[in-house]
């Protein structure tokens, strides 16, 4: 845990600090290119220095995505849901840590850090209960005129790049990356740049309940350097631009643009016209984010003797 | 010579009253283009020219959009959903009283058998403003929220493959929802599109809901980009699919895009033969094969695929191709000089790579495009057939051994729109389907519609879902 | 059972079909391919939409007649009514010696004698029914002395039912073996051989994938037609089993085997349905089948209809009923 020099003065021990890594196909690998960047609390004390991710990191994080989505999305969606709950589970035991970096990444006060980890915990749970109620809510029996049985279903996307909210650490992580993969999609999620701890925290979270490697990749650097490469990846299926808003140097509509070139399912971030503002994250959220990264697939069959 | 021949029997164009020339059709009325420029849509068939139609400029598509917000802001969002819906079983009623005169038109400035216009194009365009008809009151219960609110003005751009019906796929679901509409029919079949713009005189409907302006890329380029579209809504190919996803990136204007596919139509040893050939004849020459979810892809399991491929030859050598009003004919013309180009250049590059061409004999005619039926057999996932959209009568035979191999064949492209599977085993099917990476998969049929089903595509087929519940969501904000 | 024991060979002479037991019939005839019914019911629906016009009217329509077996099969049949009904047979339309006559006059067998001496010289055939038709429950002694009385009374071709319930109960053999051994009661004493054409009685098969096993079923067992329906049980012939069948004469062809003919009987009553049933026979079958020695309608309303439809063709006026005989 990060702190202050003067903790071990007075313990009279030497803390052990931890090291901030990228999570990329269940693994916690350091950034290829050896980089990293220094992370610094809301008055800008250090905190630790985390990873900073390239174009490869990225690329490595999109692949390991991809392989992890044939079984993330085969999974029955009971499992689905009970591996996303056991992901709460292990957040409220993270509780205290997570107390801590939100609190000093956001300048939060104890009481409302303790809140926004319970809510973003809560959030995920919620989540978790759709895994096996999404297909019977979108879903359909169409009534065809004539003798099939006709039936559309809501299938993952792909892959899809979520840039994470950039003030909400872990409130706005949780909201944009539960939805994502409770489908069956797979994640690459790009972490708040100048928040990143939850995300990486989060990272450790998921690699010790049983979300199988790969189905969350969680990068961490800079926003403006990393989701270019996402934005124009072929084998993205979507890309969730939250995160674009208050990022540094990152233009939502050349993201888009970029996203245009394999017809990725684009998520804007909120706002209006070309502005874009970071949400109020802690309104009970709808179907919206689950429905963006969803397929309806309508399968004929005819019905005879 | 075939001891049975049928003699002609075509279906009379006098129903049909064409003008000479066609304004556009802007808030009720039709008027005459800004630009002063006009196009010709013929017949392909013939190369006969049918009537001039204007070729809106950005003039003229901005008077149309102004039309449509004036009538979204003054009187149709202020319309409660059951009069809305009312106007829309009009027109469905109305269509259904047009159907022979709107069937003739289709043949004639598109080319499809009258058989196709008559006994599916219309009165699937009918079905449709039927079934949205209803929707129109009743859109609290569509699972978009407890009151979904209409985006605005919707600027849509439709293709000449299906010029009536996806006119009707686009226009009433946007209606019933309580938007207004631009509209743009493809540039070599418009004329449909002016003849429902009579239709939406006849049903008085209010001035500026329904503006249909005529032209060229440039106007649908035009409509996209207008400032004032709301929402955007596409059917067309995927690259103008993703110009039109490019230009509208950064600004707030909700797409939907119907694109393009290399439809997989895979048949397993066990499969119900006979229909499973005329599924494959159905895949993909329904319609001169000009259809997105066509099936141009057979993947057929290894130990039946002689069997099958003489089954289809023997099947092919009955289909007609030939005046587009016989009510005989199977297969008609094809659409355009230029879209004949493409599949010209696509066949050759097929024999090129060394597949095998097979057509079987039929006498084309003289004038007119025109494409014989054909089979590549012999074809591997590199060649060019198997891979780019071909939009044409033009099947690519494929083997597979396995059930994972056939999925994964399928699978193998950009694309993502359509799929078949053809087994008599229940759980196979089942199993394939799952896997595959299609917005709809037609198991044990293909080439099916319905206006309660939804259709669309995964991957680089575009995005968004035409027809049921679903196709709600494209039109409301929620 | 006082049936002769027929030999029982292996294999069908001209396809490779083991014929030795039921199971071994099993494996064969559940391993022809599915029919799905809403497939097959759009195939036959499309063809239905061909328009017929003009000449191609005027064709169909002579041809149709040609490939009439004009039938009465009522309990109450006397020589008079079928020798009224071959004066028919002989000329159709008696105002137009251009009208063709029908292909053969189909009486229950202790009527062919009279049929047979009414169309003597015409090149008429008569068809007799035999076998316990319609029913086909009998022991298989009377159902031989029923074909073999057909065949003494001078008819030269025999319609025989399959027994149903046995192939319900997936005793193939026994509807092998049977359709064999009436088949070998359809020559004569004196040399003379009958055709015979074998009754599925598809509206009691129930389901397409039985028609398409009774049809293999009956060609492998030598019938030289096979035949929809005996007309006292609804469905009869119905388009998509007629598209069926000719699926099947035509597979069973290109499998090596021989040709054998398609007769739909019972339902068909218009000219409109009838040219349905000729495009199905040219697209599904081919042009060989377009011929009476291989396509038939068993019927008997149904040559009014044709005869209506062409006195109109050739005057350009609608007739009526009164311009037709009733026989």
């Amino acid at each position: 845990m990060p702190t202050d020099a003067s903790a071990a003065e007075r313990s009279g021990r030497l803390e052990v600090r931890k090291t901030y890594k990228l999570y990329v196909g269940g693994a916690f690998p350091r950034s290829e290119s050896a980089r990293s960047y220094e992370v610094t609390d809301a008055g800008g004390g250090f905190l630790a220095n985390a990873a900073m991710a390239s174009r490869k990191d990225a690329r490595d994080a999109v692949v390991a995505a991809r392989k992890a989505f044939a079984g993330w999305s085969g999974a029955t969606a009971y499992n689905r849901g009970q591996v996303l709950y056991r992901v709460a589970e292990v957040l409220e035991g993270r509780r205290a840590q997570f107390v801590d970096e939100v609190s000093r990444g956001e300048g939060l006060t104890r009481d409302r850090a303790e809140q926004t980890v319970d809510a973003a915990v809560d959030r995920w749970v919620w989540y978790a209960g759709w895994a096996d109620k999404v297909a019977q809510v979108l879903g359909s029996l169409n009534p065809v005129a004539g003798p099939y049985f006709d039936i559309s279903a809501p299938e993952p996307t792909g892959v899809v790049a979520v840039l994470a909210p950039q003030r909400s650490s872990l409130m706005g992580l949780v909201s944009v990356v539960a939805p994502a993969i409770v489908t069956g999609n797979t994640v690459v999620v790009l972490a708040s740049e100048r928040r990143p701890l939850p995300a990486v925290t989060l990272g450790e979270v998921l690699a010790t309940s049983d979300v199988p490697g790969g189905v969350v990749n969680v990068l961490t650097g800079r926003t403006a350097e990393v989701a270019p490469w996402l934005a124009s990846h072929m084998d993205v299926n979507a890309l969730d631009l939250s995160g674009a808003a208050v990022a540094e140097g990152v233009s939502w509509s050349a993201l888009e643009a970029a996203a245009a070139e394999n017809l990725k399912r684009v998520v804007r971030p909120a706002g209006t016209g070309g502005d874009a503002v970071e949400p109020d994250w802690w309104p009970t959220p709808g179907l919206e984010r689950v429905r963006a990264f969803v397929e309806t697939k309508t399968m004929w069959h005819p019905k005879g003797t | 010579m075939p001891k049975f021949q049928y003699a002609p029997a075509p279906e009379s164009r006098a129903v049909v009253d064409l003008k000479p020339s066609y304004g556009l059709f802007v808030d009720g009325g039709f008027v005459d283009p800004q630009s002063g420029t006009s196009i010709k849509s013929t017949s392909p068939a013939t190369e006969e020219v049918l009537a001039e139609v204007a070729e809106a400029g950005a003039e003229d598509v901005d008077r149309a959009v102004r039309a449509a917000r004036r009538a979204y802001d003054r009187t149709w969002s202020r319309l409660s959903g059951a009069e809305r819906g009312k106007y829309l079983f009009r027109i469905a009623r109305l269509i259904q009283e047009r159907s022979r005169e709107l069937a003739v038109l289709e043949s004639l400035d598109n080319g499809k058998p009258i058989k196709e216009s008559r006994d599916v194009d219309v009165p699937q365009a009918a079905a449709w403003f039927f079934y949205y008809a209803g929707w129109a009151d009743k859109l609290e219960h569509a699972g978009l929220g407890p009151n979904p609110r209409p985006l605005g003005v919707a600027g849509q751009v439709i293709p000449w493959n299906f010029p009536l019906l996806m006119l009707a796929w686009k226009i009433a679901p946007a209606l019933a929802c309580g938007n207004t509409v631009v509209l743009k029919p493809a540039e070599t079949t418009p004329l449909s599109a002016l003849l429902f713009a009579e239709i939406c005189q006849q049903a008085d409907l209010p001035p500026g809901v329904v503006n249909i302006v005529t032209g060229a890329g440039a106007t649908g380029q035009a409509l996209v980009e207008h400032p004032d579209v709301d929402k955007v809504a596409f059917t067309g190919s995927t690259a103008v699919g993703k110009q039109i996803a490019r230009s509208l990136a950064g600004t707030r204007k909700r797409v939907t895009l119907e694109l393009g596919g290399k439809g997989a139509n895979i048949v397993y040893d066990d499969a119900p033969v006979d229909q499973a050939v005329e599924g494959i004849v159905n895949g993909i020459f329904f319609n001169q094969g000009h259809v997105c979810c066509a099936g141009s892809r057979l993947l057929v399991q290894e130990n039946v695929a002689e069997d099958v491929v003489d089954r289809l030859k023997r099947r092919l050598a009955t289909l007609r191709v030939g005046d587009p009003l016989d009510k005989n004919t199977d297969v008609g013309a094809i659409n355009s000089a230029a879209q004949l180009a493409r599949i010209t250049e696509l066949a050759q590059a097929g024999e090129d790579e060394g597949a095998t061409r097979w057509s079987p004999a039929c006498e084309l005619p003289s004038t007119g495009y025109w494409f014989a039926p054909t089979v590549f057999t012999g074809v591997s996932n590199t060649h060019r057939i198997a891979r780019e959209e071909v939009f044409g009568p033009v099947l690519s035979v494929l083997t597979f051994r396995t059930p994972d191999e056939a999925v994964a064949k399928a699978n193998n492209t950009p694309y993502g729109l359509s799929a078949g599977v053809w087994s008599d085993k229940g759980s196979r099917i089942l199993w394939t389907a799952d896997r595959l990476r299609a917005g709809v998969v037609w198991a044990n049929t293909f080439n099916r519609f319905d206006p309660t089903s939804p259709f669309g595509g995964y991957k680089e087929s575009g995005f968004g879902r035409e027809g049921g519940r679903h196709g709600l969501e494209a039109y409301c904000a929620h | 059972m006082s049936a002769p024991a027929l030999p029982r060979p292996a294999a069908a002479a001209e396809v490779d079909v083991d014929l030795a037991s039921d199971a071994s019939l099993r494996r064969f005839l559940h391993g022809l391919p599915g029919v799905d019914q809403v497939g097959l019911e759009a195939r036959a629906a499309g063809l239905g939409t061909r328009s017929i016009k003009t000449t191609a009217k005027a064709w169909a329509l002579d041809t149709a007649i040609s490939m009439v077996d004009l039938t009465t099969l009522e309990g109450a049949d006397t020589p008079g009514k079928v020798s009224a009904l071959c004066a028919k047979a002989m000329h159709p339309d008696p105002g137009d010696p251009t009208c063709p006559r029908v292909a053969a006059v189909c009486v229950y067998s202790d009527l062919a004698p009279v049929a047979v001496e009414a169309l003597r010289g015409s090149g008429i055939h008569v068809a007799a029914v035999a076998t316990a038709f319609p029913s086909g429950r009998a022991t298989r002694a009377v159902k031989l002395a029923d074909t073999r009385d057909a065949v003494e009374g001078g008819a030269d071709e025999v319609d025989m039912v399959i027994d149903r319930g046995a192939f319900l109960s997936g005793r193939y053999l026994q509807v092998l073996e049977e359709i064999r051994a009436v088949k070998q009661a359809c020559t004569a004493a004196d040399g003379r051989t009958a055709h015979l054409k074998v009754i599925l009685e598809t509206g009691e098969l129930a389901t397409y994938d039985n028609v398409r096993r009774a049809s293999w079923l009956a060609m492998l067992a030598g019938a030289d037609f096979i035949k929809t329906s005996t007309g006292k049980i609804s469905p009869a012939a119905t388009l998509p089993v007629v598209t069926l069948m000719l699926e099947a004469v035509r597979d069973f062809r290109l499998g090596g085997g021989r040709q054998v003919g398609v007769k739909p009987a019972g339902g068909i009553r218009t000219a409109k349905d009838a040219l349905k049933h000729l495009v199905v026979v040219s697209e599904v079958a081919g042009d060989d089948w377009i011929d009476p020695d291989w396509f038939r309608f068993g019927a008997s309303t149904l040559l009014n209809d044709l005869l209506l439809q062409r006195q109109k063709l050739a005057t350009g006026r609608y007739s009526g009923p009164d311009y037709v005989t009733l026989d």
